[in-house]
């Protein structure tokens, strides 16, 4: 049994109530590798490693039929932020 | 269900205990160093080449027992696993961004003054 990257999208929009969240299935369509953005308040004072366990941890049950979970960004909206008017100054200039 | 069932015996918990503590920097990967068989455990692996310190490889994909049983003692659940000083560090993710930000470097250059 496969997991679909809906799935994934899903269980973390409900979990981690998410402003921006990015599910990438890198697994060529099997349904079992994938790479996620997350922005949520709920990362507000972690460090990455706390962030990455809340993010494993709200797939608890996925996990078990993942093969491969990269977590490519867990920021906070503030971060978000930041990195976006970083990324949109480079682009202007 | 076999989920119930806990895979981190007491004995296994205080190997563990042991074999995170043994070197300054310790990696359960797929595979070994010299023959990675995963890109997630190469990544880590080419990581603590290019910062030239000593660490010790385990090949998680040898030991059934050990796979399922780290998966608890670090409370995450892939690998590759990295730990530094007896306690854990990260996954490849973790490890790639700590790695970019030099954080990486200064932790274990910390390590290996200690």
């Amino acid at each position: 049994m496969g997991v679909t990257k809906e799935q994934v999208h899903s269980t973390l929009t409900s979990k981690l109530s998410p402003i921006h969240l990015e599910v990438i299935d890198t697994s060529g369509g099997c349904g079992a590798s994938f790479a996620v953005e997350i922005v949520s308040e709920q990362f507000e004072g972690k460090r990455l490693l706390e962030r990455h366990r809340l993010v494993n941890g709200a797939l608890a049950e996925e996990m078990k039929d993942i093969h491969a979970l990269s977590i490519k960004k867990a920021l906070t909206p503030e971060q978000w932020k930041q990195q976006q008017e970083s990324e949109n100054s480079k682009t202007a200039a | 269900s076999f989920y119930c069932h806990s895979s981190l015996t007491p004995e296994l918990k205080t190997t563990l205990d042991k074999v995170v503590s043994s070197q300054k920097v310790v990696l359960f990967m797929k595979g070994t160093k010299d023959f990675p068989q995963c890109g997630f455990s190469n990544t880590v692996v080419q990581i603590l080449r290019s910062l030239n310190v000593p660490f010790e490889t385990i090949n998680i994909l040898e030991n059934e027992m050990l796979r399922q049983g780290l998966k608890e003692y670090s409370s995450w659940p892939t690998f590759p696993q990295l730990y530094i000083e007896g306690e854990f560090f990260g996954g490849c993710d973790i490890t790639v961004e700590a790695y970019k930000s030099g954080e990486l470097q200064e932790l274990v250059e910390k390590a290996m003054c200690s």
